[in-house]
């Protein structure tokens, strides 16, 4: 790999950002498809219900109606990883989101039209809204397609975790401290809706799919078995997607709804949510209630965790089920911790059932083991800023779990944000006033190298160079909006010496492109970034091959730079860099056999003998482990870590919170971009305010009571605070130049620092998120009574 | 099928006929009264990059400039359009293919990450910038300097993003104005 490098590091702006500006970017919305039909689904009107008729004969007579369908009109497979979840629902309702029947129509007015002629007729129930309650004995199954491997048959996924000698490390704590934390519903709200666009073609019984899916491949092995079709006669093209943050992570009713009606009309079909269906009918952060047991020696080092999770699966299973495998990372090896048990269980309630989301279950656990690290901190009389460094991680080693961390940035991220938000100095605040200021620390660990959650966690890549001197990438990864394109761009005109306009990126086709996991885990840099890279070696020593024919020379070392490929000065004379430089200023004296234009090698090796192309594949697989069934390995190449250190001012009136500065250091490994890096970061921070502070999606008795935008809460342009950023560069040997994977991070430890900082300037203590005025107002007021009590 | 479509047609509607500047050129089209600019910018004049995102007038990513003031087209009724000046993202591009420097300043300054709210965003400071110029008052307001990071925040209240955390977002309207100045 070269040293002296050109292009990575640098500012480079998104190389797909001017077509986004610009309204020539193609969104799912904007696909128009010749005799295109428009489709609509219709959902439940009860969360808990028997369906005992659906009458759908008045819509179909509705003129412009093509096409109606319900479960009886379909044969098809359940869906998610448990095969819980019925694609349109029959004889009973489960949730909000359920759907019924489906429509497909010359427009979108006649297919709404339409929904309102179906008839169904529902016995309503009492459904079962609270995770507890589901667990008693005497409840009823709510998800009958699963059933038997549990203890309760209302628990859909359970997951069990220890290391070391918990009733050992239990004797030795000075301190232990109980409590019970409660992480609420929080919603994507991408700025683009869900939406997909399905064509059938009956000749050859294909199916092409234009879907925002962010893991194309695995989302067409799902769609072929929803669908009982032949995975290769499924394609899926990926429009530019608005907004991913996971949940895209998952297929839903309504893709394979939307290709069933393509099936039957033979013509193509659209969906597109409206804002309410999206609030409504996408999936959401797993709610959860975390009791944490927590304890220290006297000089203040971490004992034990011992976590208990209970999360509201709602009716059926999707991603949110899984965020234990991320959660458990946290309790087991943020910090170093002698002894952990972890238990955590999903359990079907009739309520919305939860996907994945930015961060997988990190915000939720960071929040409480941080909270948490505070009040033994308050317990022991010790510093916050103290207690953490004592025991934060360090490079070399390797957790309870199996975590190998071969470069940590732990210590120095803490260092780094204490120092700069002078922690130590604020941490003190004014006992009196209307408006208090307070100062809170969190950090948090997550994967920086990709996660092995599958048997592969691996990045297909396909670099070819035609006879013009252009690259094109064809890279199995996907661009959700975080710049991927651009920082794989970026690393193919470093390593090929070639102008980054000179770059195309293939990326969209599951036709064209090379299979990969997907994108989640904060892996494409990391992960596609490896696999290009590896693809390029490849190729290159192909060019070098003719390259060194051409240039009548036995040497194999070249350096690609300016569209040329430069002999190296390897006889120990001059450094080859010094070389190069003066290569760049008098081209045109340096004798013809020291370089030769990369576009003629090319065209040589396609017109010369033995006539060949300048392409090359390879399939980069992480060193990572899959996990044994006792979760433990080392499931990614590297890993990242950050720390926040959040000053806040409260108004003491009325409970609102202002966030002032956030200082922020993270381990990215390497900077390869940091106008990217910066885009990640506060983007990610910004959602871990309003998961602090202002969002929660409102859920009574299973209904959504905030389906919009103007009663769900986020942040606009007027609330943001004054954002620090300091990246730590661990230079991991792992990752493409030493970087790691950035994009959940900065959201993890916002909520936890935010949460720290209140209870500091108020002396309260807060358990729950988001951190409302009315949550604060009430804390006030309970240690307003408790002062007056005591005196 | 030809039975079908011909059926879809008898569904009608009244119509109105209104005729309006569209991106510097005059355009006319029969619209429903319910119809809003939005639907009718992006299904009859096929303009895409107008972006719909809630449809109820709160996320801004389908602001277009009618009479150079900002509007949510998607609750801005298009007979309203008549006889008015509509300026889409589409009619921010030069002929040439060159950016206009509110897009260009979003580009270079990293403000654009999916892009779905990008189009509002930068015909939202195309307003501010209008405002600034003194050459298209806003209601009477004519407004002298450059604007300050606070008033760029209040002005871009109404246009929601979920990717960037709006910091260069900012940081491109700030450049903008002092490179203008």
């Amino acid at each position: 790999m070269k040293k002296n490098l050109k292009v990575i590091g640098k500012p480079i702006p998104k190389h797909d950002a001017r077509s986004r500006i610009t309204g020539e970017a193609v969104y799912g919305h904007d696909i128009v498809l010749p005799h295109m039909l428009h489709g609509v689904i219709l959902r439940t009107e009860h969360p808990s219900a028997i369906i005992e008729s659906i009458d759908v004969s008045a819509a179909k007579k509705l003129p412009g109606v093509v096409c109606v369908i319900t479960a009886d009109d379909v044969d098809v497979n359940n869906i998610s990883y448990k095969r819980d979840h019925p694609i349109l629902k029959k004889n009973e309702v489960n949730c909000i989101r359920d759907e019924i029947a489906a429509v497909a129509a010359e427009t979108k007015e006649i297919a709404r039209q339409a929904l309102k002629l179906i008839k169904v007729k529902y016995k309503i129930r009492k459904g079962i809204y609270d995770p507890h309650e589901a667990l008693k004995k005497d409840a009823p199954q709510i998800n009958k397609f699963i059933g038997g491997k549990f203890s309760n048959k209302n628990i859909a996924e359970t997951f069990h975790y220890e290391h070391g000698n918990l009733a050992e490390e239990k004797k030795k704590s000075a301190v232990t401290i109980t409590r019970r934390f409660t992480l609420p519903r929080v919603t994507h709200a991408c700025m683009a809706t869900s939406n997909i666009t399905a064509h059938y073609t009956k000749t050859d019984k294909k199916l092409l799919l234009y879907s925002s899916t962010q893991v194309p491949f695995l989302y067409q092995r799902d769609m072929a078995h929803a669908l009982k079709m032949n995975p290769s006669d499924i394609r899926i093209i990926q429009p530019v997607i608005g907004g991913g943050f996971g949940s895209k992570l998952d297929m839903y009713p309504f893709e394979p709804i939307c290709a069933l009606l393509s099936i039957k009309t033979g013509r193509p079909v659209q969906i597109l949510y409206s804002r309410e269906e999206e609030f409504i009918a996408s999936p959401t952060r797993q709610p959860m209630i975390i009791d944490l047991t927590v304890g220290a020696d006297a000089k203040g080092n971490f004992t034990f965790r011992e976590i208990n999770i209970i999360k509201d699966n709602g009716a059926y299973t999707s991603w949110g089920a899984t965020t234990p495998f991320v959660i458990m990372q946290a309790f087991s090896s943020l910090y170093k911790i002698p002894a952990c048990c972890f238990d955590a269980m999903a359990v079907y309630t009739n309520n919305v059932f939860a996907g994945s989301f930015r961060g997988y279950g990190n915000p939720q656990a960071t929040f409480a083991l941080e909270r948490m690290i505070d009040l033994l901190a308050d317990e022991l009389g010790m510093g916050k800023a103290e207690i953490r460094l004592l025991n934060a991680n360090e490079k070399g080693e390797v957790t309870g779990q199996g975590l190998h961390y071969e470069t940590c940035g732990h210590k120095e991220c803490l260092e780094t944000v204490i120092a700069k938000s002078h922690f130590k100095k604020k941490k003190s605040p004014e006992k009196s006033g209307r408006y208090k200021r307070g100062i809170g620390l969190a950090s948090m660990l997550h994967v920086g190298g990709g996660a092995k959650i599958y048997r592969s966690d691996g990045c297909g890549t396909t670099v070819k160079i035609d006879p013009y001197g252009f690259c094109t990438v064809i890279t199995g990864s996907t661009e959700i909006g975080q710049g991927s394109e651009t920082v794989l761009a970026m690393m193919a005109a470093e390593e090929l010496g070639i102008d980054l306009n000179k770059i195309k990126i293939i990326n969209t086709d599951t036709d064209v492109k090379p299979w990969d996991v997907g994108v989640h885990a904060s892996r494409t840099s990391f992960v596609a970034g490896n696999s290009l890279l590896g693809a390029i070696k490849i190729l290159k020593e192909k060019l070098n091959k003719k390259a060194a024919q051409l240039l009548n020379t036995n040497d194999s070392y070249f350096d690609y730079e300016n569209g040329n490929i430069y002999l190296q000065n390897t006889n120990g004379g001059e450094p080859a860099n010094a070389k190069k430089n003066s290569v760049l200023k008098k081209n045109s004296e340096i004798p013809d056999s020291s370089f030769v234009k990369l576009d003629k090698v090319v065209r040589e090796m396609h017109f010369g003998e033995p006539n060949e192309l300048a392409i090359a594949s390879y399939f980069y697989e992480p060193s990572s482990k899959f996990q044994d069934k006792t979760f433990k390995g080392n499931v990614s190449g590297t890993y990242a870590f950050a720390s926040q250190s959040i000053e806040v001012e409260v108004d003491t009136y009325t409970g609102n919170v202002k966030v002032l500065d956030i200082y922020v250091a993270q381990d990215v490994g390497k900077v390869l971009n940091p106008l990217l890096l910066d885009g990640q970061i506060e983007g990610g921070i910004l959602q871990g305010v309003g998961y602090a502070l202002s969002e929660e999606l409102l859920v009574k008795e299973g209904r959504i009571l905030n389906p919009n935008f103007h009663n769900y809460k986020m942040l606009t342009a007027a609330d943001i605070p004054n954002i620090h950023f300091y990246p730590v560069e661990t230079n991991d040997k792992q990752g493409p130049y030493g970087a790691k994977g950035v994009g959940e991070a900065p959201l993890i430890p916002t909520a936890a620092a935010i949460a720290n900082a209140v209870c500091n300037a108020l002396a309260i203590e807060l358990l729950d998120l988001p951190v409302t005025p009315e949550k604060i107002l009430k804390a006030l007021a309970e240690k307003e009574k408790l002062k007056k009590q005591t005196v | 099928m030809r039975e079908r479509m011909k059926k879809v047609k008898s569904v009608q509607y009244p119509q109105h006929e209104i005729s309006f500047i569209l991106n510097g050129k005059k355009v006319s089209c029969k619209t429903k009264g319910s119809a809003v600019l939005l639907d009718v910018i992006r299904d009859v004049f096929e303009l895409k990059g107008t972006k719909p995102g809630c449809h109820e007038g709160e996320c801004g990513a389908c602001t277009v400039l009618v009479d150079n003031v900002p509007v949510n087209s998607c609750l801005f009724l298009a007979v309203n359009a008549d006889g008015k000046n509509i300026l889409t993202v589409e009619g921010l591009l030069h002929a040439d293919g060159t950016l206009d420097p509110v897009q260009e300043s979003l580009v270079q300054n990293g403000a654009v990450q999916c892009g779905f709210c990008s189009s509002g965003m930068a015909m939202s400071l195309k307003a501010l910038v209008h405002q600034y110029e003194n050459a298209h008052p806003v209601a009477g307001e004519i407004k002298k300097g450059i604007p300050s990071r606070d008033e760029i925040k209040k002005h871009l209240e109404g246009n929601l993003c979920r990717c960037t955390g709006y910091v260069k977002i900012l940081d491109a309207a700030e450049k903008l104005f002092l490179n203008n100045e």
